[in-house]
């Protein structure tokens, strides 16, 4: 937990996923197309990936990739940010978090 | 006297009667006795040839009921083998129909055929609502009746969602086959269901006046839609290509003992990537839910039953459409 906690700290927008993962694909997508630029930590290629999953999961997101962190806070998986997208609420975080200017 | 032939029936001069009446008779002109000389005879005659002209008519009648009965199953048949043909064709469509034949088939407990069977319902019990909120609207009811009816309507509304969530569940290729739609849906269809951002792009002309506010509400609401569409859509071609990776890995088309547990293994690999699409259609059913919502809480009671009507109407067209088209005309 404390590792997911330090590397979500790290930037505005930081999302974990994992290489084989296309609805993964999907959300760096629509963060890319809102003008931020996230942190991408894939867990089939990091060393500790199996805890990160785990401390992920224990977050409460499932599946546990794509989990999304903005302002270092645990915003949730793809249907949350789906949702929060349509609302405009998204865009606000983003904004708020500095990751994106408008 | 002459014998008229009894195929003339056109004549004008007084004699039409009485050649009528032999006409009648038929063949029997040549029985007739024209000499009436002997009277006792005569009348023997008179009673035979009635019962003789009796039996003829009474042939004649059933001839012609004989001929009336066949060309009725002429007809009959007609029918029959063109509602065979619909009954395929719908068939063919996946819209359920039981048949005497095949009870054992439909009780296999087919995903599908269940869901086939909830949407009917579904769409059976949403034109009952969208008829309600009409008549609402038109005798101006008040906006707390309003209110009740969309209300009533938005949950119905995630009453599909639902069902479609549990269809993706147990049969995630019938959703996307789009095979519960009717053909025109069909053509439109995208990730299992309608495009948010077109129906949007539908109502704005349908609900002026907006204030400026709702304006660039529903106007962001597009745009957010549009892109979570095209992020959904990038991912499922990404899903693709790595299926079509997965498939093709190692060599195709050569034969190898060795190759089995590499074949295994890609089989293995690719049952976990289809595993994917339904999240895929979860997340596309997600964002017109959420879209819908969204709408709902941008517009005033009044402005959302004339969304809700809208979209039923432009449905019900396509609708409408694709049944004219399955019977049209073909040469």
């Amino acid at each position: 937990m404390d590792r997911v906690r330090d590397l979500a700290s790290k930037k505005a927008a930081v999302i974990f996923t994992k290489s084989s993962c296309c609805m993964c694909h999907s959300i760096k997508t629509l963060f890319y197309e809102l003008g931020a630029s996230p942190a991408i930590h894939e867990l089939d290629q990091d060393a500790n990936g199996r805890e990160i999953e785990w401390a992920l999961r224990a977050l409460g997101c499932n599946p546990s990739v794509p989990a999304v962190f903005i302002g270092g806070r645990y915003v949730g998986s793809a249907k949350d940010v789906i949702s929060l997208h349509v609302d405009g609420s998204l865009k606000q975080m983003l904004i708020d978090a500095r990751a994106i200017w408008f | 006297m002459a014998d008229a032939s009894p195929r003339t029936d056109i004549s004008t001069d007084a004699d039409t009667d009485e050649k009528n009446q032999r006409f009648d008779r038929g063949q029997s002109t040549a029985v007739v006795a024209s000499d009436s000389s002997d009277r006792s005879k005569d009348k023997l005659d008179q009673k035979t040839l009635r019962r003789l002209a009796q039996n003829r008519e009474a042939a004649r009648k059933s001839r012609l009921r004989k001929k009336a009965y066949v060309q009725q199953l002429e007809s009959s048949r007609l029918k029959l083998t063109q509602l065979e043909q619909e009954l395929q064709r719908a068939r063919q469509q996946g819209i359920f129909i039981s048949s005497s034949g095949d009870q054992a088939h439909s009780m296999s407990g087919n995903g599908a055929m269940a869901f086939d069977v909830e949407y009917a319902r579904w769409l059976e019990e949403q034109n009952k609502q969208i008829n309600e909120l009409r008549s609402a609207v038109n005798s101006h009811a008040s906006d707390t009746e309003l209110r009740m009816v969309v209300d009533g309507i938005m949950a119905h509304y995630d009453e599909i969602f639902r069902l479609k969530a549990n269809a993706a569940k147990a049969d995630v290729f019938h959703l996307l086959s789009g095979m519960w739609k009717t053909p025109a849906e069909r053509c439109f269809m995208w990730l299992g269901g309608f495009r948010s951002s077109e129906l949007l792009k539908l109502l704005v002309n349908q609900l002026e006046p907006l204030t400026e506010q709702q304006l660039v509400g529903i106007g962001n609401l597009q745009q957010s839609s549009q892109q979570a569409e095209d992020a959904l859509s990038q991912g499922m071609e990404a899903l693709q290509q790595s299926l079509a990776e997965t498939l093709s890995s190692g060599s195709l088309g050569s034969s190898g003992s060795g190759n089995v547990a590499n074949y295994m293994g890609q089989m293995a690999m690719a049952m976990g990537k289809l595993g994917t699409l339904e999240g895929f259609i979860r997340q596309a059913d997600n964002l017109r839910q959420q879209t819908l919502q969204q709408m709902h809480r941008i517009l005033t009671t009044r402005q959302s039953a004339r969304a809700l009507l809208a979209i039923h109407d432009y449905f019900s067209r396509l609708r409408a459409l694709s049944s004219l088209w399955m019977a049209r005309p073909r040469e």
